[in-house]
């Protein structure tokens, strides 16, 4: 049992399609579960339909393409507040990393910003910034720029003294060490920042849209079919947010995390 | 004067100069007090609920459901996480299933739960385990895969029992990483306790508070009830989990290669 531990590498040479069944099988379990439980009557099927009952809301509501937009208007939501969030974010972490002056100033604000939770701010923003999309982006970005802050700063003071005294005796200017020591070297922690931020920013958006009653996302999706007891059109959403989720995490994250392992051979 | 006390120093000029920035922008006039209130408004605000106790009270609620639902999300994923770290077929079947759960934000639950459990605690509790769960279960999935194998072998050849070996070799070794997810779970425990108590609005909370003064535009409540969820915030994650680091992983010494 104990030699579980050190099995590590057969995992490879796995067939493809014993990997693939090993992924399914969990699922086939949880789902004829959910379906004998749903097709027994147990609770009413208003609140806990069928899968059959899911895929067809999922499937109606993708072909008359409302599900698409509400997905479509989340994505473009997350990408605003996210992107906002890192060009701040970088900025000032770089400037708290290179300038003394600039530390003492935003150190103890964002320390103090930090641990407060961002869905605790969201109505205080509804009330400056009014109901819809400003605020939602707004919060979004207010809540990824903190590790992302974090992180450009941690990573822009672990750049070695050594490095920099180097290359200005070689006679880099300010320009040049920028671009070619500090940039460098602060790249991985900042790539490490941006991921965080990223999965700070999704983890708070589904939230946000429920709470400031945007036009469309899914969020307010699944918080307006309540009032209709839609469980079906709910679930589905649940889905779709999965789906993001999940690509979020493979497209994105596990790339960023292979390339700054890859190039810089960190260990994340 | 030393370099701590300097730093002290530094932060509190500027907490002053920020405060007395806001507090001219406030009196200003340009923007309406109601949204803007003063920081003697807002310390009032504060003293005056602290005083009658409400405060208290819906502090008392958040950490009463923060702690129950992050207490079964250790229930739970401790065990679970153990046992996925020692046996194949667990890690097989529950690996795919939390990877799917996993990129669902908590909060996206709380109207199916709503329809589910109906209003109240019920709602909060479980979207606090939802969220504390998974980074519970992978690092200590991760923590007991991670323990170096050549302890086990020297453990078990010098005699160690199934018991010795997880109590003395397996926890230990996995600790760290089990601090971290503990961690990481209460930080996202409280990010899903606020959000999961304005929505699924019940009588007391910090969330709620925030949440139900919005409604009567009172902002100077909003204020110190943030300042109140920023504190606790700020309470357990440097002084109840940094003791219980100290009494626990760096005290067995399991930090210091990693600290270099």
């Amino acid at each position: 049992m104990a030699d579980s531990i050190a099995l590590e590498a057969p995992r490879q040479a796995e067939p493809r399609w014993r990997l693939i069944w090993r992924n399914a099988f969990p699922f086939l379990v949880v789902g004829a579960i959910w379906e004998i439980v749903a097709r027994a009557g147990v609770f009413p099927p208003r609140l806990f339909p069928s899968l059959e009952t899911i895929a067809a809301a999922f499937w109606r509501l993708t072909l008359n393409g409302i599900l698409p937009h509400h997905a479509l208007d989340t994505v473009i939501r997350l990408g605003a507040g996210f992107a906002l969030a890192a060009v701040v974010g970088v900025t000032i972490g770089i400037l708290m990393g290179r300038s003394r002056l600039a530390e003492d100033i935003a150190l103890p604000l964002v320390s103090i910003g930090a641990p407060i939770p961002g869905l605790a701010y969201a109505p205080l923003f509804l009330l400056w910034f009014g109901l819809g999309n400003t605020s939602a982006v707004l919060l979004v970005a207010f809540v990824s720029a903190f590790p992302i802050v974090f992180n450009t700063w941690t990573g822009v003071k672990a750049v070695k003294e050594i490095w920099v005294r180097s290359a200005q005796a070689m006679g880099a200017d300010d320009t040049r060490l920028f671009r070619h020591v500090i940039l460098p070297g602060a790249l991985p922690y900042i790539l490490t920042g941006l991921r965080l931020g990223l999965a700070q920013a999704w983890r708070i958006l589904v939230g946000v849209e429920m709470l400031a009653a945007v036009p469309w996302g899914l969020g307010w999706m699944i918080f307006g079919a309540r009032e209709f007891l839609n469980m079906d059109v709910m679930l589905a959403g649940v889905a779709v947010i999965a789906i993001i989720g999940l690509a979020l995490e493979k497209l994105v994250f596990q790339r960023l995390e292979q390339f700054t392992v890859v190039r810089w051979g960190m260990m994340t | 004067m030393s370099e701590t006390t300097r730093s002290y120093l530094r932060a509190a000029i500027t907490i002053a100069c920020a405060a007395a920035l806001y507090e001219a922008l406030a009196r200003s006039g340009w923007f309406a007090p109601a949204l803007m209130p003063t920081l003697p408004q807002v310390g009032s605000a504060l003293a005056a609920s602290v005083a009658d106790g409400t405060m208290l009270r819906h502090t008392i609620s958040t950490l009463y459901r923060v702690l129950f639902g992050l207490s079964l999300a250790i229930v739970f994923g401790l065990p679970i996480g153990i046992l996925m770290g020692r046996f194949r077929a667990v890690e097989n079947f529950v690996l795919p299933l939390a990877s799917a759960l996993m990129p669902i934000p908590s909060l996206a639950w709380v109207p199916v739960f709503i329809l589910w459990f109906g209003l109240g605690n019920t709602v909060a509790i479980l979207i606090v385990f939802y969220a504390a769960l998974f980074p519970m279960l992978l690092n200590t999935w991760s923590g007991v895969r991670a323990v170096n194998p050549l302890w086990l072998r020297a453990a078990g050849s010098m005699g160690a029992d199934e018991n010795a070996l997880f109590w003395k070799v397996i926890i230990p070794g996995a600790s760290p990483f089990i601090i971290t997810g503990l961690r990481q779970a209460f930080l996202r425990a409280w990010i899903a306790v606020v959000g999961a108590e304005m929505l699924a609005a019940s009588d007391w909370g910090l969330g709620w508070v925030i949440f139900d003064a919005k409604e009567f535009l009172n902002t100077s409540l909003m204020l110190a009830s943030l300042a109140v969820i920023g504190a606790i915030g700020f309470v357990f994650e440097r002084l109840v989990f940094g003791s219980i680091e100290r009494a626990t992983v760096l005290r067995w010494g399991m930090v210091r290669a990693a600290k270099g």
